[in-house]
């Protein structure tokens, strides 16, 4: 079972219709005392660092989402916003702090090429740059590429926590981890088969 | 590197998927359903519904339209879509407020498509790119050119309001779309290709990505969307509805002209 924390940010439904695509049970957690009782937890998100913070803290889960993630370590994936939200810090309408489950900062993907456009939006191939369980067996599909929407990326601060990247105007971070926290900057409920694979691997871990 | 994307265009009329010509001829292809079914095979890179059921019934210069039983209500025709989409899905037609917006998104849209409203009610689409983010705004340009002057049309093409295309997308950019889709009404199912000119100029006065449509028959008049225009995505209506196996020759043929594009198939 997954509990997805319902924090009023991000199209849920399209999570949910993955999972159960894929056979996966799934619950929707409006409360603290189902993160205490979850041994899966998923942090969608869309949008902007700031207002997603806002949402959370707001939403009361902080505390229960601290003690499953640091001290129970219950594995914990982070979509898109969701990712970005593991890092120490934003950087978009001013500094916010995050989860700091992952350290790291987020900041405006950097492009020089006037070629390339703001938001990263569309299919981009993937490269796996560390092991990771998430990542099982992508080598057997036809194409790795994934769905990014997003304008700021994940900086991590330490480099091993990266396992996977793209490349739009340099490499942006694409798959991050670290113990029980992941962390994917696509969208794996919409990047058809690569997306559906991911989130396999981390509903059997 | 981020790749091209090749957008299959659905459109919706009473519920059924219909091809359009010229935004004056409608007939019915079949249902969304099996419909999806198709591109969620053919590994689709996104899909764009376009409800075109016009207010007050539907338009009978066709036979094909005096069905007995319409479809669904679009409203649960893209939830149930959006159950088994696990790609990008964009919905529009006839959306005017933010009520209609957050029912669109709260059904499985990721973007909604707004036309008409953008130019009647600008303050919308800073109100949904607010909300939702920019990439969740798609604003819908169609083009008719008039004494060979493209014009801005609304209404599903029947209404002339802006001679300054270009003008129009800025504005529209600065608003909040994050993406634009530029439509020509005169190219509309006559297979004679993209107005390239049309693209061309839209794609260099904006920063945000721009999404070629109307007018496509063959794969190479596609690529061109991207090597002589400068579009970010591709999409077609017609072309995928009635060649076989369209969608992966489509992408063969870009990949050979030089498009980079996802390709998620053997051989």
């Amino acid at each position: 079972m997954i509990t997805i924390l319902a924090y009023g940010v991000g199209n849920l439904q399209s999570v949910v219709n993955a999972l159960e695509h894929i056979g996966v049970a799934a619950e929707l957690a409006t409360s603290p005392e189902q993160v205490r009782r979850a041994d899966k937890l998923l942090l969608p998100g869309v949008g902007a660092f700031r207002v997603g913070m806002d949402h959370f803290t707001a939403a009361g889960f902080r505390e229960s989402l601290d003690e499953a993630v640091l001290v129970r370590k219950v594995p914990l994936l982070g979509i898109c916003l969701g990712m970005q939200m593991l890092a120490d810090a934003g950087t978009e309408f001013g500094v916010t702090a995050g989860l700091g489950y992952i350290p790291g900062r987020v900041e405006k993907i950097p492009l020089d090429d006037p070629a390339l456009r703001l938001p990263h939006m569309g299919w981009n191939d993937l490269q796996l740059t560390g092991a990771c369980p998430l990542l099982d067996g992508l080598e057997q599909e036809q194409d790795l590429s994934a769905y990014f929407v997003h304008s700021f990326h994940f900086v991590a601060a330490t480099a091993d926590d990266v396992k996977a990247v793209v490349d739009h105007g340099g490499m942006v971070t694409a798959v991050i981890a670290r113990d029980n926290v992941f962390g994917t900057q696509f969208h794996p409920e919409k990047s058809q088969a690569v997306g559906l694979r991911i989130l396999s691997n981390f509903a059997r871990l | 590197m981020l790749k091209v994307r090749v957008i299959p265009v659905l459109f919706l009329m009473n519920g059924l998927i219909v091809r359009s010509e010229t935004f004056s001829d409608f007939k019915v292809i079949g249902n969304p359903y099996s419909e999806l079914e198709r591109y969620s095979e053919w590994m689709a890179d996104e899909l764009v519904y376009v409800d075109i059921t016009r207010e007050g019934g539907h338009d009978l210069r066709r036979n094909d339209l005096k069905v007995s039983d319409q479809g669904d209500d679009v409203i649960a025709i893209l939830r149930q879509i959006s159950r088994h989409a696990f790609m990008p899905l964009t919905f529009g037609g006839r959306v005017a407020t933010l009520d209609q917006v957050d029912e669109i998104i709260r059904n499985g849209a990721d973007k909604v498509l707004i036309n008409s409203a953008a130019h009647r009610t600008p303050a919308l689409v800073t109100q949904v790119a607010e909300k939702y983010g920019a990439q969740a705004m798609v604003a819908g340009i169609d083009v008719r050119r008039i004494d060979g002057r493209p014009v801005v049309h609304i209404d599903q093409g029947r209404v002339p309001v802006d001679d300054d295309v270009v003008g129009y997308a800025r504005q529209l950019e600065a608003l909040g779309a994050g993406e634009i889709l530029v439509n020509s009404i005169d190219r509309d199912g006559t297979a004679a290709g993209y107005d390239l000119d049309l693209i061309g100029a839209v794609a260099a006065a904006v920063g945000v990505p721009v999404v070629a449509c109307g007018g496509v028959g063959t794969f190479g008049q596609m690529a061109k969307g991207v090597t002589e225009a400068g579009a970010s995505a591709l999409a077609a209506g017609n072309i995928f509805h009635f060649t076989e196996n369209s969608y992966k020759r489509a992408k063969k043929t870009l990949r050979e002209k030089g498009v980079p594009v996802r390709y998620p198939y053997a051989g």
